[in-house]
């Protein structure tokens, strides 16, 4: 469904991704994880066409996203973000919007929806996020992990092939981590091809069909949640694994 | 977060008072303005009647501007360095000349340039409405670009292209965030439209004018045009917070 091939990206003197290899199947879920710093966040937002790469080529359903550091057109851009939903670290609901309306936007601008039709989706979403009784509050009147699932929900609503997320549980106060990560699992249940930027390791060991382990730009690891919990083989990621289950 | 409820009518009244009684004691002449004087009454009527002219003038300006100044502020936040440069070369251009200098200009030399003429009043409306658009523009392009990132890259990421991110995302947000600003251009605005006087049109400043010369009262004359400005204002004010206050209702 994704494939990357020889991507690499550098800001400035400071190389995020080098010569990064991966391919993702239909139905499978990955978990990246990695030190900060390590590329994760930037590989998964190449993916989307939020960053564009200087080489390689990424894939997505056969078609081009990237090709050696050059975009695919706007409206194809727009297809493609249809198709690849995406959830981030800081939630970015649209704070002047209603949940309801944050969630019918995307439909009915993007996907052509009804007013109707967007928001029988939403509501379908917003049940399926466990916070269907919040669709008419602000963003700003929900914790942060209801927050989070809204995102989630208005990403779902473009009922996309493939969801990115981009350490979903960072910015969350710890009570609240388990609710989004419930609902991640759940929807993994459903079959939808995920890939995670997390360093949530009991989400990897549950959820997880593969570990991606990245440092320095690179994928060190790329193998399945038994073997790398219990014998990485690459050392940075022995000492990443010793840092994080260890603190 | 509760916002203190604006009476500006409520202590207007008693300074309005005050200067009619101080009138009454010294060598002031209240009654060339005096709503209970005959003469008084017809000046007073006389010195109102450019009311409409003020406000019509400065609404339409406004109005244009807001629309030229946004359409300026767009380009000057592309990724293009073409068109940040023509972004730039208007808004320095433009807010570089006086405004008397420019509806001097757009009065007397427009029509040479054009080959049309151009009523005093649409003269006053072009001049204001430049001038302004140059500030507008910078405001707003200030308001937008104080919207996070975060924002773009998830309208972005559910498919939206230039024109609903712009709409649907960025300006309401920005235009909510420069509120205060933009009431403040409105108020400055306002006040630039007693420069139309000099061309000859009749709002407030130049019907003042006009009976200073037939009267010779010049203090008490002037003390109404100010009290004039002072209760449009002190309006646009209130209305200004009134649609603050609205708009930041989901912030509540």
């Amino acid at each position: 469904m994704v494939s990357l091939e020889r991507v690499g990206k550098r800001y400035g003197d400071f190389q995020a991704l080098d010569g990064i290899d991966l391919t993702v199947q239909h139905g499978e879920r990955v978990v990246i994880c990695g030190p900060s710093g390590s590329g994760k966040s930037t590989l998964i937002r190449c993916i989307n066409g939020l960053e564009v790469p200087d080489e390689g080529t990424i894939r997505f359903d056969g078609k081009a996203v990237t090709t050696a550091g050059s975009s695919m057109r706007a409206r194809e851009l727009r297809q493609l973000r249809t198709d690849v939903g995406m959830v981030f670290q800081q939630f970015n609901l649209f704070p002047h919007l209603s949940v309801l309306d944050n969630l019918t936007l995307g439909p009915m601008r993007a996907r052509k929806l009804s007013r109707a039709d967007a928001e029988a989706l939403a509501r379908k979403y917003l049940d399926r996020v466990h916070i269907p009784e919040q669709a008419d509050k602000f963003p700003r009147q929900l914790s942060g992990g209801q927050q989070q699932r809204v995102a989630i929900a208005r990403s779902l609503c473009m009922e996309p092939k493939l969801m990115l997320f981009d350490e979903p549980t960072s910015a969350l106060d710890p009570e609240m981590i388990s609710e989004v990560l419930d609902v991640m699992g759940e929807l993994a249940e459903t079959g939808m091809t995920m890939i995670v930027v997390t360093h949530e390791m009991g989400f990897a060991r549950r959820v997880a069909d593969r570990i991606v382990f990245m440092d320095k730009g690179q994928v060190m690891e790329d193998t399945t949640p038994e073997s790398f919990f219990t014998s990485p083989s690459s050392p940075r990621g022995a000492e990443f694994l010793q840092r994080i289950l260890n603190h | 977060m509760s916002v203190m409820p604006v009476r500006p009518l409520r202590w207007l009244l008693p300074v309005l008072l005050l200067l009619l009684l101080a009138g009454c004691s010294g060598s002031l002449k209240w009654y060339v303005v005096s709503p209970l004087t005959d003469t008084g009454r017809s000046n007073l009527l006389f010195l109102l009647g450019g009311l409409k002219y003020t406000v019509l003038l400065s609404i339409t300006a406004i109005a244009i501007s807001i629309v030229v100044g946004l359409l300026v502020a767009l380009p000057g936040i592309s990724t293009s360095r073409w068109l940040r440069g023509a972004n730039r070369v208007y808004v320095e251009c433009v807010r570089s000349v006086p405004i008397l200098v420019l509806i001097l200009w757009v009065y007397y030399g427009l029509p040479i340039v054009m080959g049309i003429s151009v009523s005093v009043f649409w003269a006053g409306v072009i001049a204001l409405a430049l001038s302004d658009s140059a500030f507008e523009a910078e405001i707003f392009r200030a308001g937008i670009q104080s919207i996070d990132r975060g924002q773009l890259e998830a309208a972005d990421s559910i498919g939206l292209g230039y024109m609903d991110r712009m709409r649907y995302v960025v300006l309401p947000q920005a235009i909510k965030r420069v509120l205060p600003p933009l009431g403040n251009q409105l108020v400055y605005m306002l006040k630039m439209s007693s420069l139309v006087s000099i061309i000859g049109m009749e709002e407030l400043t130049r019907r003042a004018n006009e009976l200073v010369t037939a009267e010779y009262r010049p203090l008490e004359i002037y003390t109404v045009l100010i009290l004039e400005y002072l209760l449009l204002i002190l309006l646009v004010s209130y209305g200004v917070r009134r649609l603050e206050r609205r708009m930041t209702r989901d912030e509540r």
